[in-house]
């Protein structure tokens, strides 16, 4: 699918803006499966309206917490903003309480929490016409599965001193030539495949709606908008639940 | 399992007398001017995807068939069962969905 008009390109400084980080963050060079690219500033600006409405609902949600007298410990009777958050703050800590326990799920509730909302939110984006999601490029996915990476690593040194590191050389100190190198290949393997598994999922569907609408632009498309709704669920529950079970697995070596 | 390798001999033979009459047809010289490179990049992004889709399609009704097997012995758990099922079936899918990026990157070499 080549380049996407989006609602964004109706700013005024929208060409402008894109020529000149095009020439300051352009990639030039290809390898393998990265090809020449047409650079595209649309996730981008997609991910900053994404972050814009999740920080609109947050403060909409502590000052609905705040004018309820009680510090919000009654549920609120209508489905509004408040009864909305609530309900992906319990979807998650439900997620994350099976791998790590209560006391860590509520500890890392806001890091797993605001990860499924901005993934959840980019990819129901995709679903309103005219506009591209975020995670449809490797740019947003692979920087949300290292940032995942690198924090599973500085909590297990946090967790347990640089003994975490001894881990990598398995069970039996004579086995370590062998285990190092698939533990490493296996801690690489994750953010590739948590970021890949992403992309994939939204650009498929993203293309397969695409090809569907060229084909029969009437009443099937609506059913392809109801399987988007799915898979943007699915694929955010599916990454938040993964990332918690790598931290509580790095986390988790205390009973050795 | 024996079904699906009673298929692999017959498809496997297809695959080889595709690839070796291409190869064939490039020695005798018959059209000098065909060049099959974008055929076979053709052939290789079909059977990427055909092949993922084969596999995933038997790996996630294998998982569907357990966790429906489950709702029927204990409706009651029905809820507990299905989360890990639709989580199963998400990690099964991101397989087939290596092979569809694999497809798509071929697909727009031709």
């Amino acid at each position: 699918m080549g380049p996407h008009a989006t609602w964004f390109s109706f700013f005024p400084g929208y060409e402008g803006l894109r020529t000149s980080l095009e020439g300051a963050l352009g990639r030039r060079w290809t390898w393998q499966v990265f090809q020449t690219t047409h650079f595209e500033i649309d996730h981008i600006l997609g991910g900053l309206l994404v972050v814009l409405v999740l920080s609109f609902l947050a403060i909409r949600y502590a000052l609905s917490i705040r004018a309820s007298g009680d510090r919000g410990a009654v549920p609120p009777p209508r489905l509004g903003i408040r009864a909305l958050l609530e309900t992906f703050a319990d979807l998650v800590y439900s997620l994350m309480e099976g791998p790590m326990g209560a006391q860590n799920a509520r500890r890392f509730l806001p890091l797993i929490g605001t990860l499924f909302l901005f993934i959840l939110f980019c990819n129901l984006i995709a679903l309103i016409p005219g506009f591209l999601p975020p995670t449809d490029t490797l740019k947003t996915n692979l920087g949300l599965a290292l940032m995942i990476f690198v924090l599973t690593h500085v909590y297990g040194v946090a967790a347990h001193g640089l003994k975490y590191f001894k881990h990598f050389m398995g069970p039996l100190w004579w086995l370590a030539p062998l285990m190092i190198p698939i533990e490493i290949i296996s801690h690489i393997a994750r953010p590739v495949s948590l970021s890949v598994r992403l992309l994939g999922n939204i650009t498929a569907d993203h293309k397969v709606g695409a090809v569907i609408f060229a084909l029969i632009p009437y009443l099937i498309p609506v059913l392809l908008l109801g399987l988007g709704v799915l898979v943007a669920v699915v694929q955010a529950i599916v990454f938040s639940l993964l990332s918690t079970i790598y931290i509580s697995t790095a986390i988790a070596h205390e009973e050795h | 399992m024996r079904r699906v390798a009673k298929l692999f001999v017959p498809l496997a033979a297809f695959v080889l007398t595709a690839l070796s009459s291409a190869a064939a047809f490039a020695q005798g010289a018959a059209a000098p001017a065909a060049d099959n490179s974008k055929g076979l990049i053709g052939i290789g992004a079909a059977l990427a995807i055909g092949l993922a889709a084969l596999g995933g399609g038997l790996g996630q009704g294998r998982a569907a068939a357990s966790a429906l097997d489950g709702i029927a012995r204990n409706p009651q758990a029905s809820g507990k069962i299905f989360v890990p099922m639709i989580v199963g079936l998400a990690l099964i899918e991101s397989l087939v969905i290596y092979g569809l990026l694999i497809a798509f990157t071929l697909s727009g070499k031709i």
